[in-house]
């Protein structure tokens, strides 16, 4: 085995970020390891998306340090230049944003948003391009012969399919998902989890999903945090979380699922 | 109406203009903003370039304006007279007597020299734009080098049509650094970018952007390895001069559908007739 095993592949300690006088996330600490799945639950409010945010680097947070293990050994995201981690979100990271019109070109074909990631790092052969965006294509359930039309032809559970493997292709270590399964209906919900799930043991993904749907963390999460009022509250294996909440906001969470 | 300054653009302004144009030139293909003035024209006739080519001009300089290679169209007519007037310059039609050559949608045929200047019209600077509308965005592509997004738009164009089917505007690399548009010439000029001895200056007016190109720069068109970049034109010589490598214009010549190739630049290809060439419908000179 790789001795990097042994290393988190994300360490976070005390990551704050605060809007004014309003908290966003405060004081956040959690190792992920290489081929882990953290779930971030929450309501609307708690922090969870602000948290997500620092951590993908599209926020910066006012405190804390985010150290990514990188080819090169550690480093605080933090105190990257700007093009280090612009290069980081297009080879080592990959986002998986809620509404798939926020992560993909929707004015290019389904094989170019996929390509486009490989292009970014330097793919010149147009054949191999279109190979492995086939090849990526099938592995998310969408038919090769759709890879010449534009994502806006495709309902909401295929745009978010094509999302998904615009964002793995080039084989990132590691994916921030931002309520992957939301503003889908039930039915799709199910089929885009099953196919995640796949895709997350296949390749030993390393994952960390923002949601509110305790069923998704449930099916893909390791271990869980919940999230409250910019807290977390509680962290710990998914299942000891949902079967045996200890923080009376979890319980809550948990019931309120459970009535459903 | 009469008081003009030299080449009608008053001194600070030229002087801002050239700052832009001198940056331009110490970063080849990077658009440098400048503040784009009021010229008397509309801007589909290029006051990108004129007035770039307004800082540029000098007494002493002779102007050549061509417009999709003819020094003979409305547009490069005007842009002819307004030099004339504005800042009394000799002007010619033949490339090689030129010092300064206002241009619209080519590079002349005839190889430039050390000493001439190229000024180009740009209607749209950006090669990004099309798939990148945020111009905060593609500032930043082009700080950072991220310049994947401009393959994607050549895969698009051969998933779209089995090949490039970009014919203009052909995008371009300078110096192993700045992507860059080299303005709707047709690809068929693209090769004459690279390594030319002429100074090379874009202006975009509405955009407000000049870039350049120095003499002896390395300019590459992007292409795919298994798609390389062909510099392709009419498979046809010239039908009034026989040129077999100079890019062509389809004429119509009469009702039934009649068609001949002619060179679109007029100066090279009355050039080539005057010392005797003849093409398939030509006339001996
Ligand atoms: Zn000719």
């Amino acid at each position: 085995m790789d001795g990097s095993f042994d290393l988190p592949l994300l360490a976070v300690r005390g990551g704050s970020k605060s809007y004014g006088g309003r908290i966003g996330c405060a004081d956040v600490s959690f190792d992920l390891y290489p081929g882990e799945v953290l779930g971030i639950v929450g309501e609307s409010g708690s922090g969870k998306s602000t948290l997500l945010s620092c951590l993908a680097g599209h926020l910066a947070p006012d405190t804390g340090e985010i150290i990514f293990q990188t080819a090169q050994g550690p480093r605080d995201t933090r105190t990257m230049s700007e093009p280090e981690r612009r290069r980081l979100a297009r080879t080592d990271w990959a986002f998986v944003h809620q509404n798939p019109r926020d992560g993909l070109r929707m004015g290019v074909s389904a094989g170019g948003n996929v390509g486009e990631r490989l292009m970014a790092v330097g793919a010149r052969h147009y054949g191999d391009i279109r190979a492995k965006a086939i090849d990526w294509l099938g592995r998310v359930e969408i038919d090769a012969d759709r890879i010449d039309d534009r994502p806006s032809a495709f309902s909401g559970g295929m745009q978010q399919r094509l999302q998904i493997a615009r964002n793995l292709v080039t084989g990132p270590r590691l994916v921030f998902m931002d309520e992957p399964t939301g503003g889908l209906d039930v039915s799709v919900q199910a089929r885009l989890l099953d196919l995640l799930r796949g895709l997350v043991r296949e390749m030993g993904l390393s994952a960390i999903i923002v949601t509110h749907d305790l069923a998704v963390v449930r099916l893909l999460a390791d271990r869980l945090m919940v999230m409250k009022s910019g807290h977390v509250v509680e962290q710990g294996l998914t299942d000891q979380v949902l079967d045996d909440p200890q923080h009376g906001y979890t319980q809550l969470l948990v019931s309120s699922v459970l009535q459903v | 109406m009469e008081d003009y300054n030299f080449a009608y653009l008053d001194e600070q302004t030229k002087r801002m203009i050239r700052r832009a144009i001198l940056k331009g030139v110490a970063v080849p293909g990077y658009q440098v903003p400048f503040a784009s003035r009021e010229m008397p024209m509309p801007y589909g006739w290029g006051t990108g370039g004129v007035q770039v080519t307004a800082a540029c001009l000098v007494p002493e300089d002779v102007l050549k304006v061509i417009d999709q290679g003819a020094d003979d169209t409305t547009n490069a007519v005007s842009i002819r007279k307004f030099f004339s007037r504005t800042a009394g310059v000799a002007v010619t039609e033949a490339t090689t007597d030129a010092t300064v050559i206002q241009t619209r949608h080519r590079i002349p045929e005839t190889p430039l020299q050390e000493g001439q200047i190229l000024v180009y019209q740009v209607p749209i600077p950006e090669p990004l734009r099309f798939l990148e509308p945020r111009e905060t965005e593609t500032r930043k592509m082009h700080e950072l080098e991220e310049y994947g997004l401009m393959h994607v738009k050549l895969y698009e164009d051969i998933a779209r049509h089995g090949q490039i089917a970009t014919s203009y505007a052909y995008p371009v690399k300078v110096e192993g650094r700045y992507v860059m548009d080299p303005s709707p010439i047709p690809k068929f000029d693209n090769p004459k970018l690279s390594g030319s001895a002429a100074l090379q200056l874009f202006g975009a007016g509405r955009e407000q952007r000049i870039y350049a190109v120095p003499p002896y720069t390395q300019v590459v068109s992007l292409d795919f390895d298994d798609h390389p970049f062909v510099a392709s034109k009419a498979d046809h010589d010239c039908d009034l001069c026989g040129a077999g490598a100079s890019y062509l214009d389809e004429v119509i010549i009469d009702d039934a559908g009649g068609r001949m190739f002619v060179c679109s630049d007029t100066d090279f290809c009355a050039g080539r007739r005057a010392a005797g060439h003849v093409g398939r419908l030509g006339e001996a000179a």
